[in-house]
């Protein structure tokens, strides 16, 4: 299990910063969204990755069989916050495609 | 309890969103109320200044949950001097923008008021996660401000601000997560106390955690090597949002020296120091590259741009001694450098408007109409930014250079902010008589282009003029502020005070 999200981790974040850095402004704002996802990943697995438990504490109950649910919360605020970031960056960047008529990062094609 | 220590960042909140309900059509109430809500911001900062001004520290505990387990809001005098400065910039910028920005597009007042909650908030709360969530806030509204014009210019500067920042977000996030895993909280008063107590084998995640972090922080306050976004965006931003964007890149500043004072001190044991050995290097390379871009820029926001980064790079050099008269120096330095650079914002917005066509450009074109008192102005700016007697600016850089008399890198320091002054003033000669002096009387009979003829009007002065007096007064007050820093230096080196303060004599 730990393999398995360490690799998905390390996949996603990857192709997020190949895309990040490439010139138009679609792949980048793809790229973030990537890099998004892995952050949350990285994040959710910050409590030790203990599939199967709940993150309540009862009576008799071992804490082995416990998972921590501080980083479920704060994982869920960083999806929030990053959905809404997603959304503006979009909405920018199609603006800027009308009033610059590219979709070029530099906000023009660089002259070869 | 202190309900009151929440007021900065609740009275802005509200206040925006008021704003968007009754003064919805009504320019005269959104005015208002925008004004009033600075000024209220202005009287808590003041109030918790003179409260804090002993060294005391004060922490409310929101929905009366307890640190560690419930976010805490804890003010010190380092979050009282910004909460302060943030309600005294917003207001003349909010006035300035009163003459014909506020009213180009649909909400400046929400994001004004939005950003100011943004910035007081991320200063007050004593939480890692929820300063990653006030800085998301104030981000937020930023963006929306620097595109607010719509025009070309801000939409490619806005896209490169944005997708920065959004990875720099991306950065703190994973930094916090490699705290927290290693740390199991993310109070920061008890990060700092289980920090120490970590033992060998973890060196490796809490040192990453700590340098990832400083990345971040150094992001957001535009040091070397994460400069180069700086002057673009703040050149293209419209005058009083670009005077207000002179307080965010204090906020990074802040955050740095909050990290690497309470959770990476000397007393952290594993990762004791881990941020000290990079500031200093850098903030003196920041300094210098800042100076020499301000010399090298074609256009006077531009230049303000650069003159940003020079003013990071000063404080940061003082701060990175890591000693007491250092980051008191440093403190005393940075609402000097906000105020002035602000004012010059403000400054480059009239005199550009006044030339034509020409703008801001360098070169010899028209001499702006009120040549005189503009002039006037901007000399005595341009005296304060470079740090020149009589003001606050010379006393800033003074103490910087005393406080680096103890440290081993004394000669580059003095070397490097005494030739930096030197730049800075042979820049403001060349940008003051290209503008001032070699200025064009316009041909008679000529229609006059644009609004190049109108003067600017009393109103529009007096955010300019305010500020300057702000200026005088700092100046003034000196001594009483700089006694304050020192308070407040003393505190920032004894970690034990906040963690104490945060979470009570348990431990």
């Amino acid at each position: 299990m730990e393999a398995l999200i360490a690799s998905a981790i390390a996949v996603l974040g990857g192709c997020g910063i190949y895309l990040v850095l490439r010139e138009r402004t679609f792949t980048v704002i793809l790229g973030l969204a990537l890099l998004a996802i892995a952050t949350n990943l990285f994040l959710l697995s910050m409590g030790r990755v203990a599939p199967g438990h709940a993150p309540v504490i009862e009576e008799g109950i071992e804490l082995s069989a416990y998972v921590d649910p501080l980083p479920q919360a704060v994982v869920l605020t960083a999806i929030v916050i990053g959905f809404a970031m997603m959304a503006f960056v979009v909405v920018l960047s199609i603006s800027a495609h009308f009033v610059t008529g590219t979709d070029h990062i530099d906000g023009g094609e660089h002259t070869q | 309890m202190n309900h009151w220590i929440a007021l900065p960042i609740l009275l802005p909140f509200v206040s925006a969103i008021l704003i968007e309900i009754v003064g919805r059509g009504r320019i005269a109430v959104r005015r208002g109320m925008g004004l009033a809500s600075c000024l209220g911001t202005i009287a808590v900062g003041a109030a918790m200044v003179l409260l804090t001004r002993h060294g005391k520290v004060y922490t409310y505990a929101l929905g009366d949950w307890e640190a560690p387990f419930g976010v805490v809001l804890v003010l010190d005098g380092l979050s009282a001097l910004l909460v302060a400065l943030t309600g005294v910039v917003s207001l003349f910028c909010l006035l300035y923008a009163m003459n014909r920005h506020d009213t180009r597009g649909k909400f400046f007042h929400f994001f004004i008021q939005m950003q100011v909650a943004g910035i007081c908030g991320a200063v007050l709360t004593g939480d890692l996660f929820s300063l990653f969530v006030f800085f998301e806030i104030m981000l937020l509204s930023s963006y929306n401000l620097l595109v607010y014009t719509g025009d070309k210019q801000s939409l490619r500067a806005g896209i490169h601000y944005v997708i920065l920042n959004l990875t720099g977000s991306v950065l703190f996030l994973v930094a916090i997560g490699t705290l927290y895993g290693v740390t199991g909280t993310l109070n920061m008063a008890d990060m700092a106390l289980r920090v120490s107590e970590l033992g060998a084998e973890d060196i490796a995640l809490v040192r990453a955690g700590a340098l990832l972090l400083t990345v971040v922080f150094l992001l957001k306050s535009a040091i070397l090597p994460l400069y180069l976004w700086l002057p673009n965006v703040y050149s293209s931003a419209m005058a009083p949002v670009a005077a207000l964007f002179a307080i965010l890149t204090k906020v990074g500043v802040y955050a740095i020296l909050r990290v690497s004072t309470l959770i990476f001190g000397p007393e952290a044991g594993v990762a004791a120091d881990a941020i000290e050995p990079y500031l200093l290097p850098l903030a003196t390379l920041t300094l210098l590259l800042g100076m020499t871009g301000a010399l090298g820029s074609t256009h006077l926001r531009k230049m303000m741009g650069y003159l940003i980064v020079a003013s990071l790079g000063t404080m940061l050099m003082a701060m990175g001694l890591f000693t007491e008269t250092g980051i008191a120096s440093g403190l005393y330095y940075l609402p000097h450098s906000t105020v002035a650079i602000a004012m010059l914002f403000l400054l480059a917005d009239l005199i550009g408007r006044q030339r034509g066509p020409e703008d801001d450009h360098l070169v010899v074109a028209h001499m702006p109409k009120q040549s005189g008192v503009l002039g006037l102005i901007f000399f005595v700016g341009a005296i304060a930014v470079a740090g020149l007697p009589p003001f606050s600016g010379f006393l800033g850089k003074m103490w910087i250079l005393q406080a680096s008399l103890p440290a081993p890198q004394v000669v580059i320091i003095w070397a490097v902010i005494l030739s930096t002054s030197v730049m800075a003033l042979v820049a403001f000669s060349r940008a003051g008589s290209l503008i001032f002096w070699k200025g064009e009387e316009p041909p008679k009979g000529e229609p006059p282009r644009g609004d190049s003829q109108m003067g600017a009007t009393a109103f529009e002065f007096l955010p300019v003029v305010g500020l300057l007096i702000c200026i005088v007064l700092y100046t003034a007050f000196a001594g009483p502020v700089a006694e304050f820093c020192t308070v407040t230096a003393q505190n920032l080196l004894t970690p034990s005070v906040y963690i104490e303060a945060v979470l009570g004599a348990q431990r």
